[in-house]
């Protein structure tokens, strides 16, 4: 890449958080990001968001937890994850000092546990963001109450706004009838940004056994195949609130992040596709560059809610 | 632990059987460092669908530049790979996971079924290089003569002898490699290194677990990744919970698992 390319603007502000570039990663996709230094420069990133984080420890589903499904794969993980202790003694001392900003993702059963967890993580360093799970489709109580209700959703933003010194990102459920709603209800609670789309809730079966395929019944779709959905929704969701929107749903490259902030996002995160291809946050970030650099953009953030509606 | 994604020249690609592929890769950063168990991830089309890599035991390297996977055509993934041509690129993430653990002071004792077999060849290789007591044992099997001989020959090639056993009976045994194996003298202080369908990897752990034999097993499961990330690998295990079988594994002790017996 020439220096030409390397000094374009492709910053963005999620609020108060600056970022070099919009190109984060999706939590649950990126482990806690070590994972990943083989094969990405993770400075390169805007951010990392790490495994959504509980305050006891899970265990997670049984197997079988994933199923491809066509341009696309179901998960019914369980929120398999370490519990907030062990994630601040030993997953964030790995990532003392790093100089992308990391976000981390916070999940609850109730309003209490979200803050608690909030309260742990106010103490630890190297933290720029939190983002607020209120979505996640696959334990029972896993807070899908939270994502579907606007005064809970409310309600749980406005409890980890208060206890945390870091902004606030709230993640929000496609699986509700209207998702401006649930925006506007966490955009009253203090969000400092929104992110959205999580999965949408699905299901495969296998006629043969006539059994469903994954273990928990039912789990969240992502990738390629839920980007038409996940545009729709950040679309409706950027012009009903006032604060950053940060776009996720089957994006794999410069182009897909490109038609996510025309629709009117600030930044994206990179999902499914870490699977895939360990370095796609890394190669959109290269990509995004080489966009502004040959169309002579004074910068990215020209693109940000420019859909031409003709 | 070193891993690469890189972009691999497919330098063979053979039809064992009608429906059994052999493809060689020519990757050295993969060949030079990988280990018996150890598996890649293989991008099987362009496009988005499949959308996954597809898991792949490595079944034999060669002249630290080659290395070998194995497979029987089973779905959309498979097939499409059985469709490329010598020449052509994959894009290959490996070598991953944690292989099988050898000790040259016992003996060695080899049991696979069916496209399980594929990993065990890379072993006993390894086995005949490093380890200079007797020659492992081998006890293969598969559900008919035309699918197990070709996966035999390399073994044979080695100078190993190999007991077989065939559902239908075209070949060796006819029955379950699990017959041949009670049949056959194991050696207190013999490992038995075991990859194939859970009901026979199962049965073998339990005549190991009777005879007081060391076993590993190489655990097939649902992988999005193979690399830590997606956390849809995992086996349950006897002390509770579940180990992830693309880090943790895919090789295992047998006695850490929890097998659920039906």
């Amino acid at each position: 890449m020439g220096s030409e390319i390397k000094n374009v603007d492709l910053a963005v502000s999620i609020g108060p958080l600056r970022l070099k570039n919009p190109v984060m990663t999706a939590s649950g996709t990126f482990g806690y990001a070590k994972e990943f230094e083989p094969y990405l420069n993770l400075h390169k990133l805007g951010a990392v968001v790490v495994k959504g984080i509980s305050l006891e420890p899970r265990p997670g589903n049984p197997p079988p937890r994933i199923i491809e499904t066509p341009c696309g794969m179901l998960n019914a993980i369980g929120l398999e994850n370490v519990g907030v202790e062990r994630f601040i003694t030993e997953k964030m001392k790995l990532l003392t000092g790093i100089s992308v900003p990391v976000v981390v993702n916070i999940l609850g059963d109730t309003v209490a546990e979200y803050q608690e967890i909030a309260e742990r993580l106010a103490d630890v360093d190297d933290i720029a963001a939190i983002e607020v799970n209120i979505s996640c489709p696959n334990v029972k109580k896993g807070g899908v109450a939270f994502g579907t209700l606007p005064e809970l959703a409310t309600a749980v933003t406005n409890a980890v706004k208060k206890h945390s010194r870091v902004p606030v990102i709230v993640k929000l459920s496609p699986n509700v009838t209207d998702i401006s709603l649930i925006a506007r209800a966490v955009e009253d609670g203090g969000a400092d940004a929104v992110s959205l789309i999580n999965t949408l809730i699905g299901m495969a079966i296998d006629h043969k056994s006539r059994k469903p395929v994954l273990a928990n019944v039912i789990g969240g779709l992502s990738g390629p195949a839920i980007k038409p959905v996940a545009l729709r929704m950040v679309y409706q969701v950027a012009q009903s609130v006032s604060v950053p929107v940060i776009g996720i749903g089957g994006i794999e490259s410069a182009e897909d992040v490109l038609e996510f902030m025309l629709a009117g996002a600030t930044a994206v995160q990179i999902g499914t596709a870490n699977f895939v291809n360990p370095r796609a946050a890394e190669e959109t970030v290269e990509g995004l560059a080489e966009y502004v650099y040959e169309n002579k953009l004074g910068s990215l953030r020209e693109m940000i809610g420019a859909l031409v509606l003709s | 632990m070193s891993q690469f994604q890189k972009k691999s020249y497919i330098s063979r690609l053979e039809y064992l059987s009608p429906d059994i592929v052999r493809i060689t890769l020519d990757s050295p950063e993969i060949a030079r460092i990988a280990q018996p168990g150890q598996f890649v991830m293989v991008k099987t089309g362009n496009g988005k669908d499949p959308l996954l890599r597809r898991p792949f035991s490595i079944s034999q390297v060669s002249n630290d530049r080659y290395f070998q996977i194995l497979f029987k055509v089973v779905g959309r993934g498979t097939s499409l790979l059985a469709h490329c041509r010598e020449g052509e690129n994959l894009s290959v993430l490996g070598p991953l996971g944690s292989g099988f653990q050898v000790d040259c002071t016992g003996s060695h004792c080899l049991v696979g079924g069916g496209i399980g077999i594929a990993p065990l060849l890379f072993l006993a290789k390894q086995l005949s290089r490093i380890c200079t007591g007797n020659p492992p044992l081998v006890v293969l099997g598969a559900r008919t003569g035309e699918e197990l001989e070709p996966l035999i020959n390399d073994f044979k090639e080695l100078g190993l002898s190999v007991h077989a056993a065939t559902d239908d009976g075209s070949l060796g045994h006819h029955g379950f490699v699990i017959d041949v194996l009670k049949g056959l003298q194991l050696a207190a202080d013999a490992t038995t290194y075991v990859c194939g369908p859970h009901p026979m990897m199962l049965a073998v752990h339990l005549l190991c677990k009777a005879k007081n034999i060391a076993c590993q097993v190489s655990m097939e499961t649902h992988m999005a990744c193979g690399m830590g990330a997606c956390l849809g690998c995992i086996v349950p295990v006897e002390k509770g919970g579940y180990a992830h079988a693309c880090f943790e594994g895919p090789v295992f002790d047998a006695e850490e698992l929890l097998w659920e017996v039906k």
